[in-house]
């Protein structure tokens, strides 16, 4: 008999069920290999195998073991375009957050432009101050400000800063470094400074999106601005990746003493709570050459050596392309429901 | 995608308790058992009824912290968090700058940029 499931870029594809096995298992032993963590269980694996087997086309969490949802990228979903998996539906912010509490039912939410990295934001400091303020009068759940850092676009030709990409293949490697840490710099300033004024408009908290997609040096910004917001200012703070491992294009910062370049999900969460971060989400990049149950299998070994050792809440990414979710602008139910039920039963996370 | 998580995993915000242990992981860091055990006990329920949508749309009403149908007179946004602070005995930001804002306590009012 042939299982109907997915691939990573949201194809269909068919297999048994000593391969569908076969997958979870050989996705499990990649990420524990690579991480130097635990495999899953047999126990888990059977679990796994039971949902993606069953031919319903949704699954779900047991009753009772519902968590709370975090968002970022605010109303792209609505507004914006495919960049965003958006349908470009004629709402702003203010009926897009609204409709996102009442409608849908969301447990928080964030509010961002949808231009959605630190750097142009700035720009708009005063419109997006407005915005929050606005939002926090009508509504009843938490509200983040959020943003992505995306060190990337401080450099040349979209910044000022030597790009970095130019200069590593010519061997500059000490100026590579060094633009990273003077973009850096500026990168934080702006972090900070979004942040700050989010405190006096009443924010519930700051969301740091899709940190260290620029690798080591990014990641280190953001540590500082975390430190910064959450014991500075008081205000939560939620982190979320944007890989599996920091990528080690600076090769030499450290945080607290440890090396940021090479950090796997358990050891990002680890500094992240060094850093004051209220809630962490880990990233798990989906393989389109690799089935979902591999992917989910690889997600949920890094996402399980989180929660083990996690002292604050681990909502993992599940959005497209990550958490074992297909690489496709509009995934299919059946699989993002099963990623997002596994999460909670396997992964044990403590929201999404 | 949004939809499909919510359907398979997601405590369903001001539907039933979902905004407040939100809340507490977001203000006191606190993990998804501890959180939702703190609410419950708040709420005098258990966990498991924080989900339930039935009983916490009546809980929530009697308890004047916002409902996710429209009803006139029931709390709303501002009012709303006042009351769900004081039910949780936590500090929300908007409704401290909220109360400096508005003299009801002292402190400086907000600058603004």
């Amino acid at each position: 008999m042939k299982i109907l499931t997915r691939m990573g870029d949201s194809s269909n594809v068919e297999l048994t069920k000593e391969e569908l096995r076969t997958e979870f298992e050989q996705g499990s032993e990649y990420a524990a290999k690579k991480a130097k963590v635990p495999v899953l269980t047999e126990n888990e694996v059977d679990y796994l195998v039971d949902m993606f087997a069953a031919p319903t086309r949704i699954w779900g969490c047991q009753r009772g073991n519902e968590v709370v949802m975090t968002k970022d990228g605010c109303v792209n979903a609505l507004n914006s375009s495919r960049m965003s998996s958006g349908v470009v539906a004629p709402v702003n912010r203010e009926v897009g957050v609204r409709l996102f509490e009442s409608m849908l039912g969301f447990d928080s939410m964030e509010i961002s432009h949808n231009d959605y990295s630190v750097k142009p934001q700035r720009f708009l400091k005063a419109l997006e101050m407005l915005h929050v303020e606005l939002l926090m009068e009508t509504t009843i759940f938490p509200l983040l400000y959020g943003f992505m850092p995306n060190l990337g676009l401080y450099y040349r030709p979209d910044g000022s800063f030597e790009n970095p990409s130019d200069l590593l293949p010519i061997g500059k490697i000490d100026e590579a470094r060094q633009t990273q840490e003077e973009a850096g710099k500026a990168c934080l300033d702006d972090c900070i400074e979004m942040s700050d004024c989010m405190l006096e408009m009443g924010a519930d908290g700051i969301d740091f999106d899709t940190v260290a997609s620029t690798g080591d040096a990014e990641f280190y910004r953001v540590l500082q601005a975390c430190d910064h917001v959450a014991n500075d200012t008081g205000l939560p703070v939620e982190i979320g990746m944007s890989a599996e491992m920091v990528l080690g294009f600076h090769g030499q910062l450290e945080y607290n003493g440890k090396r940021l370049a090479g950090m796997w999900p358990h050891q990002q969460l680890q500094i992240c709570e060094e850093a004051g971060c209220a809630i962490f989400g880990p990233v798990s990049n989906t393989n389109t050459k690799k089935t979902v149950p591999w992917n989910l299998g690889k997600a949920l070994t890094f996402v399980k050596a989180c929660t083990e050792i996690a002292k604050i809440p681990v909502h993992p990414n599940v959005g497209m392309g990550v958490g074992g979710v297909p690489m496709f602008e509009t995934p299919a139910v059946d699989v993002v429901t099963r990623c997002s039920a596994a999460m909670i039963e396997i992964g044990h996370a403590d929201g999404l | 995608m949004h939809i499909a998580h919510l359907l398979a995993s997601s405590m369903g915000g001001i539907r039933a308790a979902g905004d407040l242990v939100a809340r507490m992981q977001l203000s006191k860091k606190m993990r998804i058992t501890e959180a939702k055990e703190y609410v419950a006990d708040k709420l005098h329920v258990t966990p498991l009824d924080l989900s339930d949508p039935t009983l916490m749309r009546q809980l929530r009403e009697e308890l004047d912290i916002g409902v996710i149908t429209g009803v006139p007179g029931i709390a709303k946004g501002m009012a709303a968090k006042v009351r769900i602070a004081e039910l949780l005995d936590i500090q929300i930001n908007c409704v401290e700058q909220f109360k400096k804002k508005t003299g009801l306590v002292t402190g400086p009012k907000s600058a603004g940029n």
